[in-house]
């Protein structure tokens, strides 16, 4: 028979051995999937892979065009978007006190936060592709733009809020206008949470592929002309790896690596930057 | 005097410019939201003047004959999501325990970004390890498993009864688990935190293990934001597009087992959207996108909703 006591040391061991199982069965999955991308991506590695253009199905080529593409949508994204939500994030956390504006932006906000991303490509097509009847560059970099907004409002808002407010204070106290106390004091007080967000945000849309799929589309030649269809490396991947072909499914592999490892760098670099800002869900 | 006014004046103009350009921000967002939902409703309208709310009840698919009926991919995703969620709960709340209760200190902070990594792996490359990685295996070694011996069980058994292809619902499902473990998770760490160390402390002062500390005071006192944590997570798996297109097979058809092929709304959405020709099967589409869009906002409206009543509660203790 077990005491009292045998069994709630029992329990307590078993729980916690369960709790540590949880994080191996964590990292385990984590561990398993970068491996695998290292023993099919880097074989498929090439110099071709950063030298030649998407191929026809059997033959061989590289990735050059969807690198470019990608690239010149998630920039462009980041731009758009960046700047919205930085300003809306301001009045939010500057302006916002009273009123029922700011607690409803920032609802709508949590949920455009982690509303599916497909969703967004639907609206971007319905709104641009059909107006315009063709897919396009742009369609893409506005679908990437929307998803980059909440991300960036939200941490701008959560770090104007860590900002002491005597510092505010102090600078009206010197006769400074609210525009400049945000725009020169707040602001720059916040500047490396706000940039951690941004870097979370490039990461986060870079690899994104569901908002792309109908708006970007894909081309196999090399374009820089924004308002025609552009390759970009997450669709080319979702094509190439779905297909027979053997080239293809290799060429899937070496951009799978490519993607992640920028993510996962992104990713990093953000939080060990600058350490305050990991509050974006 | 007459120059120190008009700048003044000058700088209360930028001030109310500065503060208005800022709000145009914020009701930016909001109108984007509208006009998401305007989109999407308009885009549909073909599909709901021809079937109505049957729509939301017929298991037809056929492009050919025009008819089109959302149930098959409203059940796939709501399956899919639930299964992953019966997994990831119980692993993330022991991640999260592990994080804030057992960890060492030093490990604490790696070992949460590592988890955190977890969530920035690009979704596509889930799917892609899921198709030719974890499928394959899945099927050689564990669906027959599952198949003879679960499958043998009364009750819960015709659900685990089919051919071992890899690919199907409960494929999908697992892979949606842990894409959704590192979210629910870092949500559950972050809760978990914030008990006063003051409570726990003093049931660790009567006696208590570790395990009834947790059970007992930390679980009780962070429920309604555990619950968030999970509807959020909820919020995620139901919209995860890539990842479930490539392993759930791409099937319209209702079937029993989990094993077999199914179908959910956003994997509907991903392969079929660019290819469908004529206005209704665009249309019948794009409603799957409003329903899809229906149902997050509703369990995100929860998740958001229980979240800040916790932040409520922890601003009055404090």
């Amino acid at each position: 028979m077990f005491n009292l006591y045998t069994k709630r040391r029992l329990t307590n061991a078993i729980g916690l051995s369960i709790s540590v199982a949880a994080m191996a069965f964590g990292l385990f999955w984590l561990c398993w999937i970068l491996w695998t991308l290292l023993d099919h991506g880097l074989p498929a590695m090439t110099p071709a892979v950063f030298a030649k253009m998407t191929p026809p199905p059997g033959s061989s080529g590289g990735l050059l065009n969807a690198i470019y593409g990608s690239i010149a949508m998630t920039l462009g994204g980041t731009l758009i978007g960046t700047p919205i939500g930085i300003m809306a994030g301001t009045y939010l956390a500057e302006f916002g006190h009273r009123g029922w504006l700011s607690p409803i932006t920032r609802f709508i906000n949590d949920i455009l936060l982690s509303a599916p991303s497909i969703v967004i490509g639907l609206f971007i097509y319905e709104v641009y592709v059909v107006r315009l009847k063709h897919f396009s560059g742009w369609a893409g970099t506005l679908a990437l733009a929307i998803i980059v907004i909440p991300i960036v409002i939200r941490t701008t808002e959560n770090m104007l809020r860590l900002v002491p407010s005597s510092l505010r204070e102090a600078a009206a106290a010197l006769g400074a206008p609210q525009w400049k106390i945000i725009n020169f004091v707040t602001l720059r007080a916040a500047r490396a949470g706000i940039i951690t967000g941004v870097m979370l945000a490039i990461a986060r849309i870079s690899g994104e592929t569901a908002p792309l799929l109908f708006t970007a589309l894909n081309n196999q030649f090399w374009n820089k002309d924004m308002s025609q269809p552009m390759a970009n490396l997450p669709v080319v991947i979702f094509q190439f790896a779905m297909s027979p072909y053997e080239d293809w499914q290799k060429l899937a592999w070496a951009g799978a690596l490519l993607i992640t490892f920028s993510v996962l760098t992104l990713n990093i670099l953000a939080r060990t930057l600058f350490r305050q800002g990991n509050s974006t869900h | 005097m007459f120059l120190h006014e008009a700048r003044l004046k000058r700088q209360s103009l930028l001030d109310s410019l500065f503060r208005n350009l800022t709000r145009l921000a914020a009701i930016g967002v909001l109108l984007l939201l509208a006009s998401i939902l305007f989109s999407l409703v308009m885009g549909s309208m073909p599909a709901i003047h021809a079937f109505g709310f049957g729509f939301l009840k017929s298991p037809d698919w056929d492009p050919v004959n025009d008819k089109f009926g959302a149930l098959i991919p409203i059940i796939g995703t709501l399956v899919t999501s639930g299964i992953a969620l019966l997994i990831a709960i119980p692993v993330s709340f022991g991640i999260a325990l592990f994080l804030t209760e057992l960890s060492p200190r030093a490990l604490r902070r790696p070992l949460g970004v590592a988890i955190e990594l977890l969530a920035g792996i690009p979704s596509i490359i889930y799917g892609m390890w899921g198709l030719f990685v974890f499928a394959p295996l899945f099927a050689d070694h564990i669906e027959p498993w599952i198949s003879d011996h679960i499958g043998a069980l009364p009750y819960i058994g015709p659900f685990f009864v089919g051919p071992p292809m890899g690919i199907g619902m409960l494929t999908a499902s697992i892979i949606l688990a842990i894409m959704v473990i590192p979210f629910i998770s870092s949500v559950m760490r972050d809760v978990f935190d914030v008990v006063p160390a003051m409570l726990k402390e003093s049931a660790y002062g009567l006696g208590s293990t570790t395990w009834e500390v947790v059970m007992k005071i930390v679980l009780p006192y962070t429920k309604v934001g555990v619950a968030g944590g999970i509807m959020l997570g909820l919020g995620r798996a139901l919209g995860e597009t890539m990842a479930v297109t490539f392993v759930i097979g791409n099937a319209h058809e209702l079937s029993q087992s989990l094993l077999n092929p199914g179908n959910s709304i956003s994997s509907a959405l991903a392969n079929e959207f660019t290819e469908a020709v004529g206005e209704l099967y665009t249309s019948s589409l794009i409603e799957l996108g409003l329903i899809l869009f229906f149902i997050t906002f509703v369990v995100l409206s929860i998740a958001r909703f229980m979240l800040y009543k916790l932040g409520q509660r922890e601003g009055k203790a404090s």
